[in-house]
């Protein structure tokens, strides 16, 4: 039977018609091919660098905005806040109908966004007099106490029918040393302190872990804005894309099509959009993690496996073994 | 937005059709992955070297 | 003082660890196979050479990488050597997914799987697929606003899968020894498993190949069988 005829083929070595062929040889000219267009296209072309964004920058492009989210750090309502593990319980992160990993896993990187992001920087510094007595009224106050100062500051912020977003137009109220300390830790950033303070986690003298300072940014428009000005958000292809002139990932294209459509990207407050666009990480891995594994397992796949033969490519790849010989 | 002084803000020109948007890098980047393929496929390939070892 | 006689060496199979571990080797993969002066006659495409021309560019990301690794993850920021060594190690990233790209794609039409050969398309798939993993570490350690914006959006699907603790985005030390050492590891381990499987099995025959081999023997059969003159 053919079939089986051309599968003891494909399993035994070879013992048709061969040709001289120095495989070495191949390899040390792809090498120089290879480095040749590498060091021309690194000439040429260059690579991007984009400088880091600086709490500095923040302060000094959107003091309002970062004013804003130290309220809602000390007020924990802030992303980073609410995230959940691995970094606190202000949350449960995300699911995939029961499969919880990230709240299964618990809190293995612990952040804690007002004393973290806000107090600690501040009480390493030397302070202005307002934002001192302000950080020892707030530290001798109770939990209970401190959340309901934040809480309704950020809540009188946020107030769509009041200061809508504008800190100038909060009507008078309770907030305790919470204007205070929010105008300081601003004035700390405006001067470069804390991009300085914010790694060292409070005296440390060495530390190579940015966790918080990636946190805190994204808390806030800042970094989001300097996203959307490079086109990297994920809804408009960005996980592809890079800055500058240049050519990004373009390999994560399977990948980053998920993240534009429009059942990940939905407004719904309720339904199964609203659920898929909350948990879409977790939900978009799955759907990669599902092809991945066709991918990777493709030889035993009925069908999938059997596209190469449908679909003649080869007869122009081997169209020379192909061809009867001349004898 | 605002201007953004300290914001590095120098993105590609990109194409867009409809939901799809590619930068003009990355588009060229495919399109020599995909070119590469077809010429690697139908450009001829040098013969010669033959062995007569028909033992089959 | 005399020696007891000793045993022949070939009185039999090996039975040490050693010995049996050493056949296996020989019989699979005899340096003949591991490095031949001939090849099959199909293996005559230029598709041929995208797995070569991947190696390269993997060759090429590990020298710009290691000159990178000796002068730390800020220098070239600050120098124009680095930032050219930079852009090596940036473009040689380029040509290996795009050079992979081909590759897989040309292994896919021709069914390269076939004649046990799941496991080398397994391991190259794997390779991909660390590939992609060791390139997020490098965006990620570049120390700039592109490595700030991908570790602030890379952790949240890390941390709804519930890696993100130890394969953290933000923490750059940590990411610079996954980068620099441990995902070049693996990357070498599947690489070489990989090449040494091609080795090892050969190079796929073409599909319909026992037909083309059988039509060919049959009129080579009926030439030899006609007289002298009319050959």
């Amino acid at each position: 039977m053919a079939a089986t005829t051309q599968e003891r083929l494909e399993r035994e070595p070879w013992r048709g018609p061969t040709r001289r062929y120095d495989i070495v040889k191949e390899g040390v000219i792809a090498t120089l091919v290879v480095a040749v267009l590498v060091v021309i296209l690194a000439a040429v072309f260059s690579s991007p660098d984009d400088p880091a964004l600086t709490f500095r920058g923040w302060a000094k492009d959107m003091p309002d905005d970062l004013y804003n989210v130290t309220v809602a750090e000390l007020a924990g309502t802030s992303e980073s806040a609410t995230y959940g593990p691995p970094y606190n319980t202000g949350g449960d992160g995300q699911a995939l109908g029961p499969i919880k990993p990230q709240k299964w896993v618990g809190v293995q990187v612990p952040i804690d966004p007002a004393n973290d992001f806000v107090i600690t920087p501040l009480q390493t510094q030397q302070q202005p007099t307002e934002v001192a007595a302000a950080l020892i009224v707030w530290t001798a106050a109770s939990a209970e106490q401190q959340s309901a100062w934040a809480t309704a500051y950020d809540t009188a912020i946020n107030d769509p029918a009041g200061a809508a977003g504008d800190a100038t137009k909060v009507p008078a109220g309770d907030y305790g040393p919470v204007p205070a300390l929010a105008k300081g830790l601003v004035a700390m950033a405006s001067s470069g302190a804390l991009d300085g303070v914010l790694p060292s986690s409070g005296g440390n003298f060495f530390n190579t872990d940015n966790t918080k300072q990636i946190l805190f940014f994204g808390d806030g428009g800042y970094l989001d804005a300097a996203g959307t000005a490079n086109n990297l958000q994920g809804n408009t292809w960005g996980m592809m894309n890079e800055t500058g002139n240049y050519p990004g990932q373009q390999w994560l294209a399977p990948f980053s099509v998920w993240y534009n459509l429009p059942f990940f990207n939905s407004d719904a407050e309720t339904g199964v959009a609203a659920t898929a666009t909350a948990n879409g990480d977790i939900y978009i891995m799955a759907i990669i993690g599902f092809f991945m594994l066709l991918a990777i397992f493709l030889p035993y796949i009925p069908g999938l496996r059997s596209i190469p033969r449908w679909i003649p490519m080869h007869r122009l790849i081997w169209r020379n073994y192909y061809k009867p010989r001349a004898r | 937005m605002h201007f953004l002084m300290t914001v590095p803000a120098d993105p590609p020109t990109y194409l867009t059709w409809g939901w799809m948007s590619v930068s003009v890098p990355n588009l060229i980047a495919i399109l020599v992955t995909v070119t590469l393929f077809v010429l690697a496929v139908v450009l001829p390939f040098p013969g010669g070297h033959e062995d007569a070892q028909d033992e089959l | 003082m005399t020696a007891a006689p000793v045993e022949s060496p070939h009185a039999g199979p090996p039975t040490s660890w050693i010995g049996r571990l050493r056949t296996r080797l020989e019989d699979t993969l005899p340096y003949e196979k591991l490095l031949p002066e001939t090849q099959p006659s199909y293996v005559a495409s230029w598709i041929y050479v995208f797995g070569v021309l991947t190696l390269a560019a993997l060759a090429m990301i590990v020298a710009s990488g290691a000159v990178l690794a000796f002068r730390g993850p800020a220098w070239y920021h600050v120098s124009s050597t680095g930032l050219f060594f930079n852009s090596m190690h940036f473009w040689s990233v380029q040509m290996f997914f795009t050079f992979m790209g081909v590759h897989l794609v040309g292994k896919f039409w021709m069914a390269a799987w076939r004649g046990n050969r799941a496991k080398t398309w397994i391991s190259g798939v794997l390779a991909f697929v660390v590939a992609v993993g060791a390139g997020l570490t490098g965006y990620v350690l570049q120390s700039n606003f592109d490595s700030q914006w991908i570790a602030f959006e890379a952790k949240d699907g890390l941390n709804a899968l519930g890696v993100g603790a130890w394969f953290n985005v933000a923490n750059l030390g940590q990411m610079a020894l996954i980068h620099v050492f441990l995902l070049p590891a693996v990357i070498a381990v599947v690489v070489v498993v990989h090449v040494l499987l091609v080795r090892v099995h050969g190079v796929v025959p073409p599909l319909d190949a026992a037909k083309v081999e059988d039509d060919r023997a049959a009129s080579r059969a009926a030439a030899e069988s006609l007289p002298e003159g009319v050959r």
